[in-house]
């Protein structure tokens, strides 16, 4: 099997998808010959022609826009938007008219077709504007489907289930994974299914639930514990909207207690509604107070990016705490 | 506006304007003969000449530490001082300046000094900016130079609403904003010119069409020839301009100013120009433009052309020009030194400012924090270093200008 980073798996299942459906168009801010600006699109221009991977101007709200028009004629458009923390200008096209175009039409029009790719997260130095995990704006969009990979291997499974889902997904990718995730990758066709997390991890003492590249700073977090004698079981969520409220309640039935974690603001963060689903369904069974480690409720600091992180030696203290509540 | 009626169907493309770019220096550095020179002091000349030259020698000196990993990221002008600094120099120093991220020489014009631009950039606890953002992202209160935000366009509407508020002060002066030929793109351009003109705002919107947005060339930008056109939509005034020549681009701009503060007119400026370095430090132009097409305008070099004109007109001399850049790198490097052995802003910066007051529900997860780093003291060394200096959290040693 072939080895691939997480930007190889990208590019490969764009290909694929290209390849498979002409319907399928690839277009976004420097995508065209450059292959973007992390090249996530190289050679697809190449391959498939002007018309069907392009530079567009400078205009996310004009992407976006663009896209909903073009999935609902029946295109199947993957629009990129170069960093999540640029996708606000694009917001009203997403939270007023991509989530609600079926609903509004009574399904006589849908933009089913759509997905936005766009890559978000800290770790690399990029302050403010080029750091934020803004998934929790999206995900209290019913209407959308909001989907994030944690290695290669699941951004191209991921990836090819969002394209032909029937409906528009936000597809937010790990920017600091795109080329530290290495792994095999199957050079065929393959989808894995949106809405269903996955346990990477069996445990039985507690329960930590992540998505993206959270996952890996969990499982350092889960190796400093286990060393402990702490036995952890580990959930990927994969998908946000709709999320596997089943696998993880299932999960702290057993174990009795749950770490959630993101690199966005505690406040407002996906962990809380997490956190409030769990504590409904698993009430008598929790040992300790359902915790969250999360970025600081400030917007995102540069220098001080460690200090501001959630990182693994906070999840550690964080399970510690569980553990000896 | 009075409507005209016709009786036949009439297409209109814009192919019926043409729009000119004024020039008044030859790419050798001579003013062409049906030219009037611009009234430039010497000294004026001189200042503008080097803060022109201070911010080629700052921009190569930083790349080149971002290369040796000193520093995390950079962005050069070079290419496009003369259409920056030359749009300064038209200003009152007190007007206000709203740029996108690529002006550095606008504020090395007004008088940043290499220390301040050091400081931003090593993010330094004597960073203005407080170490929250990425390098040149710079800002000065004094300076009149509103503090950069990465997402593009953004500051073009703002810069409508700042020189506004000018005008209802009453105080005399404007705004100008730049900003590139893609950021024009976003709505938020549109939106700006718009209420510009409607509301005759004392506004200079100055458009640095270098060619490129990272890789995307004007051509797949817009269809139209460039931003200029655009200003009829609004019935604005607009003046295109060689970029490259400082003349022109002083003499636009200084009567655009004339226009804005004196009649509260709006201006659209576009500098006709080329970046001649990468987007940024972390791109490869190598991918999307060819080494002869750099070359050709590396031979239009608005840095060059100034100094010929300069030495033409016996203002300056070779000699001068070989002291000044050997001190001016002299001092890079000196200031550099001084500025990364800097210590990082202290802990508490991370929650400061979030709002005018620290809430109390963010003040707990600040001693959450500390309480976290006192465990871990070697596994944040930036935060444990003024933690362990000061356990008060009152003691801010930050810088202010």
């Amino acid at each position: 099997m072939p080895t691939m980073n997480m930007l190889q798996a990208i590019n490969n299942a764009l290909d694929i998808a290209m390849a498979e459906d002409e319907k399928v168009i690839c277009f976004g801010e420097d995508v065209g010959i450059f292959g973007g600006v992390f090249r996530a699109t190289s050679h697809l221009q190449e391959k498939y022609g002007k018309a069907r991977c392009f530079n567009t101007p400078l205009v996310e709200q004009g992407i976006i826009g663009f896209a909903n028009g073009l999935a609902a004629q029946g295109s199947v458009p993957v629009a990129e938007i170069q960093f999540a923390d640029y996708i606000f200008p694009a917001f009203d096209q997403i939270v007023n008219e991509t989530a609600k175009f079926r609903y509004r039409s009574g399904d006589l029009f849908n933009v089913g077709g759509l997905t936005i790719r766009t890559p978000y997260g800290g770790g690399i130095s990029g302050g403010l504007y080029h750091s934020q995990s803004p998934e929790a704006y999206f995900t209290h969009t019913p209407g959308l489907k909001v989907v994030v990979p944690r290695n290669p291997y699941q951004a191209k499974g991921l990836l090819l289930a969002s394209i032909r889902d029937p409906d528009p997904v936000l597809f937010l990718e790990p920017k600091r994974l795109y080329r530290a995730a290495v792994g095999e990758v199957p050079e065929d066709d393959y989808q894995l299914p949106i809405g269903e997390a996955e346990i990477t991890k069996e445990g039985s003492d507690i329960t930590l639930v992540g998505w993206g590249a959270q996952m890996e700073v969990i499982g350092k977090a889960v190796e400093l514990a286990e060393e402990q004698g702490i036995n952890c079981e580990v959930i990927d969520l994969r998908s946000l909207l709709p999320w596997d409220a089943d696998t993880v309640a299932e999960s702290v039935l057993k174990t009795g207690r749950l770490v959630v974690s993101h690199e966005a603001p505690l406040t407002g963060g996906f962990a809380g509604e997490v956190a409030a689903t769990i504590q409904a369904r698993c009430f008598l069974y929790l040992e300790s107070p359902i915790a969250r480690v999360t970025g600081l409720d400030t917007p995102f600091p540069l220098v001080l990016e460690k200090e501001y992180l959630p990182d693994h030696l906070k999840i550690f203290e964080a399970i510690r705490e569980s553990v000896n509540f | 506006m009075m409507t005209q009626h016709a009786h036949q169907p009439v297409f209109l493309t814009g192919d019926e304007f043409s729009i000119p770019t004024f020039s008044l220096l030859s790419p050798e550095g001579e003013l062409y003969s049906e030219a009037d020179a611009p009234r430039l002091e010497k000294d004026h000349a001189l200042r503008i000449y080097h803060a022109m030259l201070a911010t080629r020698i700052l921009d190569e000196r930083m790349l080149a530490a971002q290369r040796q990993g000193r520093l995390s990221f950079y962005m050069q002008c070079t290419g496009e001082e003369a259409a920056v600094v030359g749009a300064t120099a038209a200003l009152d120093d007190a007007d206000m300046i709203m740029a996108q991220y690529r002006e550095q020489g606008a504020l090395m014009y007004r008088g940043f000094s290499i220390d301040e631009f050091m400081n931003q950039l090593f993010g330094n606890e004597l960073d203005y900016g407080k170490g929250r953002q990425m390098p040149i992202h710079y800002g000065s209160r004094k300076l009149h130079y509103m503090t950069i935000s990465s997402p593009l366009a953004t500051q073009i509407p703002q810069a409508t609403g700042y020189a506004y508020g000018q005008k209802m002060a009453g105080d005399g002066h404007c705004t100008l904003t730049f900003f590139g030929e893609g950021a024009a793109s976003e709505g938020d351009f549109h939106a700006a010119l718009n209420m510009a003109s409607v509301h005759q705002v004392p506004v200079i919107f100055f458009c640095r069409n270098n060619g490129y947005a990272i890789s995307t060339p004007a051509a797949e930008q817009f269809a139209a020839d460039g931003i200029a056109p655009r200003a009829f939509g609004y019935h604005m005034h607009v003046i295109r301009v060689d970029g490259n020549d400082i003349l022109a681009v002083y003499e636009a701009t200084r009567q655009a100013r004339e226009l804005a503060v004196e009649r509260n007119q709006p201006v659209l400026i576009e500098a006709m120009t080329y970046r001649l370095a990468a987007h940024s430090s972390s791109d490869d132009p190598s991918g999307y433009r060819s080494k002869n097409e750099e070359e050709a305008w590396r031979a239009k070099d608005p840095l060059l052309r100034m100094q010929k004109w300069l030495l033409a007109k016996g203002w300056w001399s070779e000699d001068e020009e070989a002291s000044k850049q050997e001190s001016l790198r002299r001092e890079v490097l000196d200031t550099m030194k001084r500025a990364e052995k800097r210590s990082p802003p202290p802990l508490d910066s991370l929650i400061s400012d979030v709002y005018a007051d620290v809430t109390p529900a963010l003040q707990q997860q600040f001693d959450q924090l500390k309480q976290h780093i006192r465990r871990y003291p070697e596994a944040y060394p930036r935060g444990a270093k003024s933690l362990d200096l000061s356990v008060s959290t009152d003691a801010d040693s930050q810088g202010g200008e």
